[in-house]
């Protein structure tokens, strides 16, 4: 019970009245199955652990689809009570207006500043001191997912590395398999580009181009390196003729493909085909070079309501979102890595236990929804775009990478 | 008063030159064409229909256009009832009303309020009348996009921001230009003598508009309740960016349960979905169709 | 009925006033003041919300250095041009031969026009799942023994755009079919005689005699294709989203995508505003001759 005492005198902080029942309307764009599931442990805690009602306002597609009606709405003085934004750069300028909820009091009631681990989660829901939103969950974007079915068909030994994919790919290909599974879409492209940065750059080179926003180093060597890789994977993934990620990953579950660069969400789809890690399927973060993880992911901010009521009711839902028991049950069903490092994850699968460790050692990076506006990521997604669908050449896609990053904000 | 059909007499027949006999070579290549014309036009709808009713395996087997081996219901029960968006598993059903919620206020107001602009545009006109005509013409032009964002300021001055009568009110401003443009057409298509009849008598504004023009104008409401049902039924961006969740209209459902991809895509029933989405138009528009050409060529052509 | 024809007394035009108020509150205040609001603020640099910080002419000059804006406008130019020719030639061609006294005119009919009813969305997905290279007519051409049949149009970044015109022409061409279909019910049955007389063949009659007699039609048609071409969207978004890469991005996409996704609000006004300069210097003569100038519609 220790919770709810926490939980009460962080609403006794905020207000002396009696909270009484309050529905509150919470949009998200989690629908495909494994999401859908982690989802709706939120909506249980809420509904059985308070007397307040979850009003599900799912919204399908993704973030570009559903970040429009959320922002519109809450600029539209209709705000829901709470939504999900990735954190990160993406809300500033709606708590600079005043639009959000100051969650400061809950958090320092709670101690979240000790219990959220990697800081840099909390430093991401902070703006000018105060706290703005809740982490709930790690998302990690630097692996490549490996079909072990497809290497054996092919005769080659499973990877364990990105050259090595490389190496064994001629040999996918008389086999008749695709050796990368893309889905032609920038953000997709854009991670695998990503991935090979940190893989292949190295930390502190990455770190100096979306940190620092070091223009000379985009256009270096190190980033050359990048760029050529980049051009043999667009050479690889030559006859992905998919669209979604979820259907790419699918190539790599029935072994038409050999391998996908793609985020740790990939893993629920493994999941849900019945798919065993380390036996039909690898998971190499960093792509087998270098272990870490960027550590984006999402989180629920609480749009400013004027009814003391309601803001009592999203406190309690920013301390039950955090709540250990809550972090379990949705982390392992979203598939995704809990904010907090004090909870018991052992339940977890390989590939999960695998970013725990990662996660435990502190090999972190802030991510890219971190350091990059979406201004910048929608322009390095366009410039990938172009990339895997044409012949650019790796060194014109670099010269005007660059360019992006010197007029990055 | 004279017959309302006065107003298109060419409607009889076809005037085009007579076929001479029934098996011509003209004859064959004219059937011909058109058949196989038909056959673009129905070869979506047949592929939607027969997708709609095979299973996930059949469908997984390959060709799209082979009838189904097993019929089956299974994705038009799922597709309304059943099919989830995040947590909530009640398919199209719950859309549907909504639709009809908001079809309902906004075909019958875009309707009264443009049919009067077109009434006051064709037969009372002001100074400055036809320069208020011309920007709202230009502005079925302008694409939607550019207004969003001021809309939904407007929308939160007027509280109405969230609201199914905010919804209402962005229809019947985007139906205007076109609907005024109809209506102002097929004003000044009847005749002058009974406007001036009417005024002599003493009728004023709005005894002239109900009186002679309302009961005269029946195609062109016809035809303006049809534009108006399928595009505002067919909407999704106003639908998606001026509602709640509670209130989404079916488009926005079927966009939710197509995009949900949960495991695998279910082609079934995603068009069973798109199918029950597009019933209500496709409906009005079979049973309407003639008369909906008869008001065509009443109002709109003749502009 | 012409205004001076008329009495033109204040009290008289009083109700016709009061009930334009909604014309009038419409293209003032939304048409007018909502887009002079975008075009103000595509000189600013506002981000996620709409601020008066003016930049003068920066959103214009990182627009056009856009590839994905040049993308965009080349392949609405096609997509237009292409569009505008066929549905014109599809939707006359159709109304010729519905009007040649033929039998189940009424089914014909129903045919071309019911895709008119559905939705753009409802019409991406159906051609997305009809062109679709494992399952649709390239798999089932393939399957019949034509191994080497390629007719892969929303894969292939070069030609993804006629994918779309497919699509688009298949929704709207059946409503210029009618509006064509109207045109030449209008046209007197003795002209018709008396090019039957004079044995002049029934093709040169359409096009010497027949077309120049339909220009309002024409006009007409040519407005509502023009005005669904610059919106074009829903279909884009639904059928390919834009891909493969970038191949298949629209303008108003590019709007969409820069005022929500990308959070640059003066960047999607900057587009937008592009827009609409283009839409007015083509329609702003035309307006004026049809409905400014002394002519009666």
């Amino acid at each position: 019970m220790k919770l709810t005492t926490k939980l009460l005198a962080a609403t006794a902080i905020v207000s002396a009245t009696s909270a009484s029942a309050v529905d509150l309307e919470v949009t998200h764009w989690w629908t495909s199955g494994g999401e859908a599931a982690a989802v709706s442990k939120f909506a249980e805690a809420l509904n059985t652990r308070t007397e307040h009602n979850w009003i599900d306002g799912a919204i399908a597609g993704s973030g570009g689809t559903a970040r429009p009606i959320i922002i519109s709405r809450i600029l539209g003085g209709d705000p829901m009570a709470a939504t999900q934004l990735n954190h990160g750069r993406q809300a500033e300028e709606l708590i600079e207006a005043g639009l959000m909820t100051d969650l400061t009091e809950v958090a320092e009631a709670e101690g979240w500043a000790d219990i959220v681990n990697p800081p840099s989660l909390l430093d991401a829901c902070t703006f000018e001191g105060r706290i703005y939103c809740v982490p709930v969950n790690i998302h990690s974007a630097q692996w490549i997912w490996i079909s072990h079915g497809a290497f054996e068909k092919a005769g080659v030994p499973v990877p364990t590395n990105w050259d090595e994919f490389v190496a064994g790919a001629p040999a996918l290909q008389e086999a008749g398999i695709v050796p990368l599974a893309m889905g032609q879409q920038g953000w997709q492209q854009s991670i695998a580009f990503g991935a090979l940065a940190v893989g292949l750059a190295g930390v502190d080179t990455w770190l100096a181009v979306n940190r620092d926003k070091n223009a000379e180093v985009a256009a270096g060597p190190e980033y050359a390196r990048v760029f050529a890789a980049a051009a043999d994977a667009r050479e690889l993934a030559r006859d992905s003729n998919v669209q979604d990620w979820n259907l790419a990953t699918n190539m790599v579950i029935t072994d038409t493909a050999g391998g996908q660069i793609m985020g740790d969400w990939a893993q629920g789809e493994f999941q849900v085909a019945g798919e065993v890690a380390g036996e039909d399927y690898s998971c190499l973060p960093g792509l087998g070079f270098n272990e870490v993880l960027d550590t984006g992911g999402d989180a629920f901010y609480f749009p400013a309501i004027d009814d003391p009521e309601v803001r009592a009711a999203q406190l309690e839902l920013a301390s039950l979102l955090i709540s250990p028991e809550v972090q379990v049950s949705f982390n392992l069903a979203k598939g995704s890595l809990p904010v907090r490092g004090d909870i018991d994850m052992s339940s977890a699968n390989d590939c999960m236990q695998k970013g725990l460790n990662i996660l435990a050692s502190g090999g972190v990076l802030p991510s890219g929804d971190m350091n990059l506006s979406p201004d910048t990521s929608t322009q390095i997604e366009e410039l990938m775009a172009e990339f895997w669908s044409s012949d650019m050449s790796a060194e014109d896609a670099q010269a005007r990478y660059a360019a992006i990053i010197a007029d990055a904000d | 008063m004279a017959d309302m059909t006065a107003n298109a007499p060419v409607l009889e027949g076809p005037s085009g030159p007579k076929p001479r006999r029934r098996f011509s070579r003209r004859n064959i290549f004219l059937y011909g064409t058109l058949i196989v014309v038909s056959m673009y036009y129905l070869l979506p709808l047949y592929v939607m229909v027969v997708t709609s009713l095979k299973g996930m395996p059949e469908i997984r087997l390959g060709n799209i256009f082979s009838p189904p081996m097993e019929i089956t219901y299974e994705p038009w029960v799922k597709a309304w009832a059943e099919a989830c968006t995040g947590i909530n598993c009640d398919g199209l059903s719950r859309g549907f009303m909504n639709s009809v919620q908001i079809l309902v206020p906004s075909v019958v107001l875009s309707i009264a309020i443009a049919s009067v602009n077109g009434y006051a545009l064709a037969n009372w006109r002001f100074k400055g009348s036809e320069v208020f005509f011309t920007i709202l013409i230009i502005g079925a032009f302008i694409p939607y996009q550019t207004m969003l964002y001021p809309i939904v300021i407007m929308l939160r001055e007027i509280g109405l921001m969230g609201s199914i009568w905010g919804l209402v009110l962005v229809h019947t401003v985007f139906g205007m230009p076109i609907l005024t443009l109809l209506f102002r057409n097929y004003f000044t298509s009847i005749p002058e003598e009974l406007f001036k009849a009417a005024r002599v008598d003493g009728a004023g504004f709005w005894g002239i508009y109900l009186r002679i023009m309302v009961p005269m104008s029946l195609p062109i409401f016809v035809v303006a309740m049809i534009l108006q049902v399928t595009g505002i039924w067919n909407d999704f961006l106003f639908g998606v960016i001026y509602t709640k969740p509670e209130t989404y209209p079916m488009t926005v459902q079927l966009n939710n349960i197509v995009n949900s991809v949960q495991g695998i895509k279910e082609y079934n029933v995603n068009m069973a979905a798109t199918l029950l989405t597009g019933l209500v138009p496709l409906i009005i528009y079979f049973v309407s169709g003639k008369l909906f050409v008869r008001g065509i060529a009443a109002g709109a052509v003749k502009g | 009925m012409d205004a001076s024809r008329r009495p033109n007394q204040l009290f008289r035009n009083l109700n016709a006033k009061l009930a334009s108020i909604p014309m009038i509150v419409t293209a003032l205040v939304v048409f007018v003041g909502g887009t002079t609001w975008t075009v103000v603020h595509s000189f600013t640099n506002s981000r996620l919300l709409p601020k008066l910080n003016f930049v003068g002419l920066d959103q214009y000059e990182r627009l056009w250095s856009s590839s994905r804006w040049m993308i965009s406008i080349e392949n609405l130019a096609i997509y237009g041009a292409c569009s505008m020719i066929l549905s014109l030639l599809i939707g006359f061609t159709l109304a010729a031969l519905l009007d040649r006294k033929i039998r189940f005119e009424g089914a014909f009919r129903t045919i071309f026009l019911y895709p008119f009813a559905l939705s753009f969305v409802v019409t991406g997905l159906a051609w997305q799942w009809i062109l679709n290279p494992d399952f649709g007519i390239q798999g089932v051409v393939r399957d019949w023994g034509w191994e080497g049949f390629v007719f892969d149009p929303l894969n292939n970044p070069d030609i993804v755009i006629f994918g779309i015109l497919i699509a688009g022409i298949w929704q709207g061409s059946g409503f210029i079919m009618v509006i064509m279909l109207a045109g030449l019910r209008g046209i007197d049955e003795d002209i018709w005689k008396a090019t039957r007389v004079e044995g002049i063949p029934a093709w040169k009659t359409y096009i010497q005699v027949i077309i120049p007699m339909m220009r309002p039609v024409f006009v007409t048609a040519l407005v509502l294709i023009a005005s669904g071409i610059i919106k074009l969207y829903d279909l884009v978004v639904a059928q390919t989203n834009g891909g493969p890469g970038l191949s298949s991005e629209v303008p108003a996409k590019y709007v969409i995508e820069y005022m929500f996704r990308a959070q640059n609000l003066a960047q999607g006004f900057a587009a937008s505003t592009m827009m609409l300069v283009s839409v007015i210097i083509i329609l702003v003569p035309w307006a004026y001759l049809e409905f400014g100038g002394k002519k009666r519609g």
